[in-house]
């Protein structure tokens, strides 16, 4: 009996659940001392003197840098098109252009003086004008750079059909925006550096270290050899800790300069300003089509918000691009996009990275579009999805589906929510004028996964002496469960149980290559990797188990219940594991395998998710009560760590929807900057999610599988969204933008009626 | 998210307390459940030299009944308040109203007097407070004084205590058979209310308001409205007259304005305002 496809325990939680995780704030580090950052309170300025003669003479000070002690070269994008003049200084030079921005570090012996000594910097600002907002940026009234000349900071402009349009009955055009919210992971960035020799050993709060790891050697000069990244237990990434940041770059630097280990770990209230933000994106959409419900032309524009210093944040267009068109089969589609430097927080990927974005664009699109003719917005989608048959289906922005059925989950999200019934609830309500109206939401999704950088990754399987094994992984697990998932694909191949097998992972000493965990890739990747190299391990220890027995290897099989090679059809003759691991030692011919998967290329999950909410038409206040979702992943190695992805995203998404925005005053002053102001969405505010099963397995890889760490992101934020303004929908509201606040409802609601009233 | 240095005392008396605060100067502040003040610490936005650890004083925690009243001592938390069978039977306001302040662990730290000298417009018990038109018993240097609960509140986190009183105690009037209401409109389950109404009605009606101004606040047009025989929608219309509530992040003047309104109504109808 298979393993796979059982609800096992996760069995990293009893670590998690208790005190046994060790977060880089947990690390015991002999002799080291502790960083804190002094950060910029101006949103853009310049930095006429810096006086640290106070800090310096406060308890526990050994030493203070500004960014004229640092000589290390400015962190580049590294993508590309970003202008190299837009490179971060480690320590901000001349110029802050945010609040957040580090501009000295003071090293203490104790952590608690760092922070009363970075009290007493003075630092004297300059201020210059600000731009907080993308499309202001687009003026160049106000430059960043000036050097460069305008605020762009990568372009990607198609031409514009002119006749784009021409043959629709019915074209809408919206502005939407997809807000700038914050990934708020549990824990807060921290590491570590400290030199051996010549040899750095960092330790990062993050989700690559491998990269981590490139980043580190290519910004000090070092041979790779020479750098060891460790990512201890990680409490949360959701892709703002993909990459290092300038905090970690630094500790190298502060701890040869100390010549001693320095360790960092930020407050929550740095972490919303300094760890990168997501989203940020306007939107404007048209979409045109006939009145009989067929979609002809769409065109997606999107200014993309990259924050002060050009990240990841400023690469997700390139990632809306390739869903511009969603799960529908339309015939012209339109995008294009600049991504701007603003004087706000960098942004960064955040759980779903672009294509949340353009899920959020098409799925209000056509509700738009179905208003505007007045058909039901899944009667629309059903129309246009792309047909079963087409696949793989290669859209007009030149992306290739795998495999889909998009009607069919559309369906089957209407029939678990019983959407018929809902209607017709929300019809009784509306004749009756009740202050509770309800509002049904319905979204259609396709995405990319493991779709940035190369499609494998490494994996390294070997039976230890006793015939126990261990695994290692390229991925970079932060919560996923990967130590569960990986352990069960050994499993099943060696027949050798989850508890007998070790898993290793995120330590670059222990691990030779990796890409790391984000994009929903690890499983169709770093599992794939696993799965095909403990394949090629039963074969290599086959073929010394006929050896052994004087055999043909053909002719020998693994008994996996009981993990023993024998003949077949003989099996009271046969070698253990324990046995072969003992005789390899002798042969010298080790019983390990290290492999790197090469899946064909990205997988695309779909589904469809209905949200329906109440609300409350006198106050404006929005109730999620149901949420529905049908995500397709393809086969599923453990339901119990799908259904938690999908969890997590769902809450997530709907949070969007309904409660996140990360927002600056006109002169770029944060004012979302802790958990009282900014609304991270809690339990409380959630109803208890209604998962539907579907399972479409990809020919990409030989496990079947599609990443689900994103999905539920992506389809519940319009659903959410769309399920609000259905619910007003009687009164002739069409649209009302992320997050929706009581207030932004109210508005609404009050603005349909003085029109209804003129 | 590390306090600036403090000096630390923790008496084992009141009159030890009410002592040590005398001491210390305008700079010291008690710290009870601390679920006010030290966040504001953490985040350095309040810096005392000086805290008076005045959580150990179990004398100050009790809920009794007194006749016509029931008194609770300062340092009662909320948990024990929100379950008091005592309080539930006679101010059933009360006892509810705490039961929606912050979330368990706030309500397992944070106390009923913590929550009243802090004088947070935004927090609910002050509100509920005057609406029942508690009383609040001080203690200083000079002895115990009295204090209405509509002469308390002052200003912005100002309240009447003088710098070298102690709150000890709560008396809230019993209203066992009273009409009553606690709309709590927040975003968040744990959050603070972006407006907030308690209301009782009992022949009279009082009507306290959260984060509607400065200070908490009595609507008191509305409660007089209800007096000259308006009805709930009518007196509702009331809910702000002479009020310069708050704008932030979560709601403008004129969403809060009107929020009042919506809420005010709904608090006087559930109470059984006509």
């Amino acid at each position: 009996m298979s393993i796979l496809g059982n609800r096992v325990q996760r069995r990293e939680d009893p670590k998690f659940l208790t005190t046994g995780g060790v977060y880089g704030d947990d690390l015991k580090i002999e002799g080291a001392l502790w960083a804190t950052f002094v950060r910029s309170t101006m949103a853009h300025a310049r930095l006429t003197s810096l006086d640290v003669t106070e800090a310096r003479n406060r308890p526990g000070v050994v030493a203070i840098y500004t960014g004229e002690d640092v000589d290390l070269p400015p962190v580049p994008a590294g993508l590309p098109g970003v202008p190299d003049v837009m490179a971060r200084p480690v320590l901000a030079k001349g110029v802050v252009r945010f609040v957040g921005e580090a501009v000295a570090v003071v090293l203490t012996e104790e952590r608690y003086q760092g922070e009363d000594a970075a009290e007493s910097v003075f630092v004297d600002y300059e201020p210059l004008p600000a731009v907080v907002d993308p499309v202001s940026a687009l003026t160049g009234d106000v430059l960043l750079f000036p050097e460069h000349g305008s605020n762009v900071a990568v372009p990607m402009n198609e031409p514009q059909a002119e006749d784009f349009f021409d043959g629709c009955e019915v074209v809408v055009r919206h502005r939407l925006i997809n807000q700038r919210v914050a990934p708020c992971p549990l824990e807060v960035r921290s590491g570590a550096a400290m030199w051996e020799g010549d040899r750095v050993i960092q330790y990062a709060s993050n989700q690559a270290p491998h990269g981590a790891k490139a980043a580190i050697a290519g910004l000090y000069g070092l041979e790779a050899d020479r750098v060891r990244v460790i990512a201890p237990d990680v409490g949360g990434g959701f892709g703002a800790k993909i990459g290092l940041y300038v905090e970690d770059l630094i500790l190298p630097w502060l701890a040869k300069a100390a010549g001693r280990p320095v360790h960092w770990t930020e407050t929550r209230s740095e972490s919303m300003l300094a760890l990168g933000h997501g989203r940020a994106q306007v939107q404007d959409v048209a979409i045109g089509g006939s009145r009989d419900g067929k979609v002809e032309a769409y065109r997606l524009e999107v200014v993309q918000d990259a924050g002060a210093y050009p990240s990841l944040g400023s690469f997700l267009p390139a990632l809306t691009r390739l869903m511009t068109s969603g799960t529908y089969d339309i015939p012209k589609v339109e995008f294009s996009a600049a991504s701007m430097v603003t004087n706000t927080t960098p942004t960064v990927a955040y759980r779903g990275a672009g294509r949340p974005e353009a899920t959020a664009a098409i799925e209000r699109a056509m509700d738009l579009f179905a208003a505007e003719i007045g058909m039901d917005p899944a009667e629309v989608r059903k129309r246009n999805v792309v047909a079963n048959d087409k696949f793989p289906f290669t859209t007009p922005t030149g992306t290739v589906y795998d495999i889909g059925d998009y009607g069919g989950a559309i369906d089957l999200a209407l029939q678990a929510s019983d959407y018929q019934a809902l209607r017709a609830e929300q019809a009784t309500r509306r004749s009756s004028g009740d202050t509770t109206q309800i509002g049904i939401g319905v979204s259609s999704y396709v995405e990319i996964t493991n779709g940035a950088g190369p499609p494998g990754e490494y994996a390294k399987v070997e039976i230890l002496p006793g015939g126990k094994a261990r695994v290692y992984t390229g991925t970079s697990p932060h919560g996923q469960g990967h130590e569960t998932a990986w352990t069960m694909l050994a499993s099943e191949q060696l027949g050798i149980p989850m508890e007998d097998i070790e898993f290793v992972a995120n330590d670059t000493d222990l691990v030779p290559e990796g890409g790391g965990t984000m994009g929903s890739r690890s499983l169709q990747s770093g599992g794939l990797a696993v799965h095909e190299a403990s394949i090629a391990l039963v074969d290599k220890a086959a073929k010394l188990a006929a050896e052994l027995l004087e055999a043909n290897a053909d002719d020998v099989v693994l008994d996996k219940v009981g993990g023993r090679f024998h003949v077949a059809g003989t099996p009271a003759v046969g070698r253990s594991w324990a046995e072969l691991a003992e005789a390899a030692g002798d042969d010298g011919d080790a019983l390990v395998v290290a492999h790197s998967s090469s899946p064909a290329g990205p997988t695309f999950p779909f589904g469809a998710h209905v949200a329906v909410v109440e609300v409350d038409t006198d106050t404006g206040r929005v109730k999620l009560t149901r949420l529905v979702a049908v995500d397709d992943a393809g086969t599923i190695v453990n339901p119990l760590l799908a259904e938690g992805q999908r969890h997590g995203g769902l809450a997530q998404g709907a949070a969007q929807a309904l409660m996140e925005e990360v927002r600056y005053d006109d002169d770029g002053n944060p004012v979302t900057s802790n958990l009282a102001d900014y609304a991270m969405i809690s339990a409380t505010e959630l109803p208890s999610f209604e998962l539907v099963a579907m399972a479409t397995p990809t020919p990409i890889n030989a496990l079947g599988a599609k990443g689900i760490g994103e999905s539920g992101t992506i389809g519940s934020t319009p659903a959410v969204q769309s399920a609000v303004v259905d619910a007003l929908a009687h009164l002739g509201v069409r649209h009302i933008d992320m997050p929706a606040t009581p207030e932004r409802v109210w508005r609404a609601v009050a603005a349909a009626q003085s029109t209804a009233a003129e | 998210m590390i306090p600036a240095a403090f000096e630390y005392q923790r008496p084992s008396s009141l009159d030890e307390a009410v002592r040590l605060l005398a001491d210390s100067g305008d700079d010291a502040k008690l710290l009870a459940g601390g679920h006010s003040l030290l966040p504001l610490m953490k985040l350095r936005l309040a810096a005392p030299s000086m805290l008076i650890d005045i959580g150990r004083l179990r004398d100050l925690s009790y809920i009794s009944d007194a006749g016509d009243t029931v008194t609770i001592g300062a340092l009662t938390r909320h948990h024990e308040v929100e379950t008091s069978a005592l309080l539930k039977a006679q101010v059933p306001l009360l006892a509810h109203a705490t039961s929606q302040v912050g979330d368990p662990q706030v309500r397992h730290r944070g106390t009923i007097g913590g929550s009243i000298a802090h004088g947070d417009p935004a927090s609910d018990l002050p509100a509920v407070c005057l609406a029942l038109r508690a009383t609040f018993t001080v203690v200083g240097p000079n002895g115990s004084r009295q204090i209405p609960a509509d002469d308390f509140f002052r200003g912005f986190l100002e309240t009447a205590l003088s710098a070298d009183e102690i709150l000890t105690e709560i008396s809230v009037p019993k209203v066992p058979d009273a009409g009553w209401s606690f709309q709590k409109f927040n975003r968040r389950a744990q959050d603070w209310a972006i407006v907030g109404v308690a209301a009782v009605h009992n022949g009279s009606t009082g009507v306290g308001l959260v984060n509607m101004a400065s200070v908490p606040v009595r609507a008191a047009a509305v409660e007089d409205a209800i007096a000259a025989g308006s009805s709930a929608a009518e007196a509702a219309t009331h809910a702000s007259d002479g009020l310069d509530p708050p704008a932030d992040l979560n709601a403008s003047q004129e969403y809060r304005r009107h929020l009042a309104e919506v809420l005010v109504r709904r608090a006087l109808q559930e109470a059984g305002a006509p």
